[in-house]
């Protein structure tokens, strides 16, 4: 009896352990990207003292997941938000003033988040970029609201992530996301009889997909088979795909994360189920998972604000910088986080904030200077703020075309 | 000095073991409000007061099981899921009846500790009559049920009252007035922030106060017996059924508790595998084990230390986890490993021997 539990102990501590060196390994995959951008935070460090007048200079914090399973998020809004600083303070940042970015890791947990939060407080933010996915976001939100303190968020898409007055985002809500996939569906006439496949577990995928159903009437499409999973089988989807494929959906909606679209993709390949596949902006990033062949998300489309090879100028020069900068090619979330950054910029110089200001102050002033803002930025042009957060910019459809994200 | 007091008032060991034990809490509770007040204490402190109370409650609730009755829970952090969910729905649409946040948050807590012991007692009469392995593998099994359950049900409620649905929040056919409190895997968003600090350290006071009581009970010591030897206690007519059910529903009622000041610490609550599965429940696990497999006092300072320690290393960026991962293995090894027991032993015997002669 007290040997058989000396084991079962061994064991749970093995899992734990187990538990934390993947949690480790994460964290080692972002680590060439993080020591760049800390080369970089040296760097803006020693301008800020080079340049130092006196006048001290703007913290913005950011919050998001830069270790677990949603990493990649994380590292996006995390990059996106660095490089568009460093373009700012290289062009004599606000109003003269430097910005200084600091970036805490959440794990996409609610309690992590509110410690990121706090952390930050500590080092004296003035204004929130963050964070990153939405439940933490409306934690966040709650502590943000009590101290008064600016916050946009670049992908917090849920509703209640812009539930308080403080609260702004750059992204589109998840049931907007639903609407307007529901009706580029029907107004190109993509398809009429649509099955979805879920992940009912998730706050976004189940968002994105309740509005899409009942849009989805009203737009004259057919959902043939209305199919969910949960993150705790999200591996095997045969029996979700295979009765998409009976009921004879021409088009699969799939409002769910990259990586289990993946999964999907391959699975449906080897049923011999080909129809057209449609996403949202979760799906963004496939085309960088690993050991994915790229060959599969052939046709595939999504409703996402940005894609990477747009031709207009501004998205041409960002791509490439991000690509010089990190090695890779930047996805919505990057973009998102860009111009949240920008749009920080110019509600602070249409409201003449000052960096000497707390950051209850600044909020007050930004919280009208954003309504009456609207800015030219990747993820849409002539972009507005109401003064209940959401944005106003039209979303754009784009399709997987030899292995490239190509506008529609 | 002290042992001159115990002289006098003829303080037993086990008592003055247990006042250490209040006093340490008391302690740095006092040391805590006087950094407060300095105003000497970050916000990241502060954030972390609550969950540190939550951590401490939820390390000694498991103990009980793990260390007094003997047998290996790995689904801990599903009591505290029951008791999180269902104290927030209770808060929610209590709002406008009951407007006094004391009473409201008092009823919430007992509300939350009450269905977590309900969810004890249904999950125990089953899993209770498994031994070892077994038990172990089926309360894993139940803490993840009661995580995905409560990812289903969606719940709502207008002006005729509550609905209820598992399909989706569409399905709950409300009127228009009707606000969904339970938005399945969404969860609960808008739960009042009432857990403070204060009713944190109450609440782990209670706990300690429970525990610790129970063990130097009568039932306590049925307990006990049931760990050490099932059969002579059977033999002596001890209900084993009973008193293992009983353990293992005061266990869940107060990792329950634990919840409620989880929900009632964050805005927005979703069951997820980092904060109500058996990632939760492992590291509550690690907590009793570091701490001492049966000492309360111990698995407290283990959790206080291990919730502290991550968030302390935030400044080594990337590093923070990996870190924290080989601090928990040394730990670990200074505590457990034979060689080093041994090595405290004669070095603490030595002290020992020191003060006797002074």
């Amino acid at each position: 009896m007290k040997k058989s539990m000396k084991k079962l102990l061994s064991l749970g501590l093995a899992i734990a352990m187990a538990a934390s060196l993947t949690a480790c390994g994460s964290g080692k995959a972002s680590e060439g990207t993080t020591a760049a951008g800390t080369d970089t935070k040296g760097e803006a460090q020693t301008t800020d003292a080079g340049g130092a007048s006196g006048e001290g200079t703007f913290k913005i914090g950011g919050i998001g997941p830069i270790s677990g399973s949603t990493a990649i998020y994380g590292q996006a809004v995390k990059n996106g938000a660095e490089l568009a600083v460093e373009e700012i303070n290289a062009n004599g940042g606000i109003n003269g003033t430097k910005i200084e970015f600091n970036f805490q890791d959440d794990e996409n947990d609610t309690e992590k988040s509110v410690n990121a939060y706090n952390t930050l407080k500590d080092w004296g933010m003035q204004m929130l970029v963050g964070t990153v996915t939405s439940a933490p976001c409306i934690a966040v939100g709650a502590e943000s609201t009590n101290d008064n303190m600016f916050q946009l968020t670049p992908s917090g898409s849920a509703v209640d992530c812009t539930k308080f007055e403080n609260q702004f985002r750059v992204c589109f809500s998840d049931p907007n996301q639903g609407a307007a996939s529901a009706q580029y569906i029907g107004e190109n006439k993509l398809a009429t009889k649509v099955a979805v496949i879920y992940d009912s577990s998730d706050v976004y995928s189940s968002g994105i997909h309740d509005k899409f159903i009942s849009e989805a009437a009203n737009q004259g499409i057919e959902i043939t088979a209305d199919e969910a999973f949960t993150a705790d089988n999200n591996t095997n989807f045969s029996v979700q795909l295979q009765k998409a494929q009976d009921s004879g959906a021409e088009l699969v909606f799939l409002p769910i994360y990259y990586s289990q679209a993946a999964l999907i993709l391959a699975q449906a390949k080897q049923m011999g189920y080909e129809p057209a596949f449609f996403g949202c902006d979760g799906l963004d990033g496939i085309l960088t998972v690993e050991n994915f062949d790229t060959a599969l998300a052939e046709n595939l489309m999504l409703l996402t604000p940005f894609a990477a090879d747009a031709q207009d100028e501004l998205t041409q020069k960002f791509v490439a910088s991000f690509k010089e900068k990190y090695g890779e090619t930047p996805n919505q979330f990057a973009a998102d986080a860009y111009d949240a950054v920008y749009a920080v910029k110019a509600a602070a110089e249409k409201a003449g904030i000052t960096a000497d200001m707390d950051a209850s102050a600044i909020c007050d002033k930004l919280k009208t200077a954003m309504t009456e803002i609207s800015i030219n930025g990747l993820t849409g042009e002539n972009m507005k703020w109401n003064a209940d957060g959401e944005p106003d910019k039209a979303p754009k459809a784009i399709k997987i075309v030899n292995g490239a994200y190509t506008a529609m | 000095m002290e042992k001159s007091t115990a002289k006098k008032f003829h303080i037993d060991k086990t008592l003055r073991s247990n006042l250490i034990t209040y006093s340490i809490v008391l302690a740095a509770f006092i040391i805590v409000q006087i950094l407060i007040s300095a105003g000497q204490i970050s916000s990241l402190m502060k954030g972390l007061l609550v969950p540190l109370c939550i951590y401490s409650i939820m390390a000694i609730s498991l103990n009980l099981t793990v260390g007094i009755l003997g047998e290996l829970s790995l689904g801990h952090a599903g009591f505290m899921c029951v008791g999180a969910f269902a104290s927030s729905i209770f808060s929610i649409s209590m709002m406008e009846s009951i407007p006094n946040t004391g009473i409201r948050f008092f009823l919430a807590i007992l509300v939350g500790a009450a269905s977590a012991a309900a969810a004890g007692v249904v999950v125990g009469i089953p899993v209770l009559r498994l031994r070892g392995d077994y038990l172990a593998i089926v309360t894993l099994a139940f803490g993840e049920i009661i995580k995905n359950v409560v990812n289903v049900i969606y719940l709502g409620k207008d002006s005729a009252g509550f609905h209820f649905s598992m399909k989706n929040s569409m399905a709950l056919n409300m009127a228009k007035d009707g606000t969904v409190i339970l938005n399945g895997a969404q969860g609960i968003t808008g739960t009042p922030k009432n857990s403070t600090f204060v009713i944190g350290v109450i609440l782990t006071l209670i706990t300690l106060l429970i525990v610790l009581n129970l063990i130097n009970s009568r039932s306590g010591r049925a307990i006990m017996s049931v760990r050490d030897n099932r059969i002579a206690a059977e033999s002596i007519g001890i209900n084993i059924t009973k008193y293992k059910l009983m353990a293992f529903t005061i266990s869940a009622s107060l990792a329950g508790v634990a919840g409620v000041l989880y929900s009632h610490n964050l805005s927005s609550l979703t069951a997820t595998q980092k904060n109500f599965g058996y990632n939760q429940s492992i590291m509550i696990l690690v907590f009793v084990v570091l701490g001492g497999i049966g000492n309360m006092r111990g698995s407290m300072i283990a959790a206080v230390l291990l919730t502290l320690l991550p968030e302390l290393l935030r400044g080594l960026n990337a590093y923070r986890m990996l870190i924290y991962a080989i601090i928990l293995i040394v730990m670990m090894i200074f505590n457990w490993s034979p060689k080093l027991i041994d090595f405290r032993k004669r070095y603490f015997h030595k002290n020992m021997a020191k003060k006797e002669r002074v």
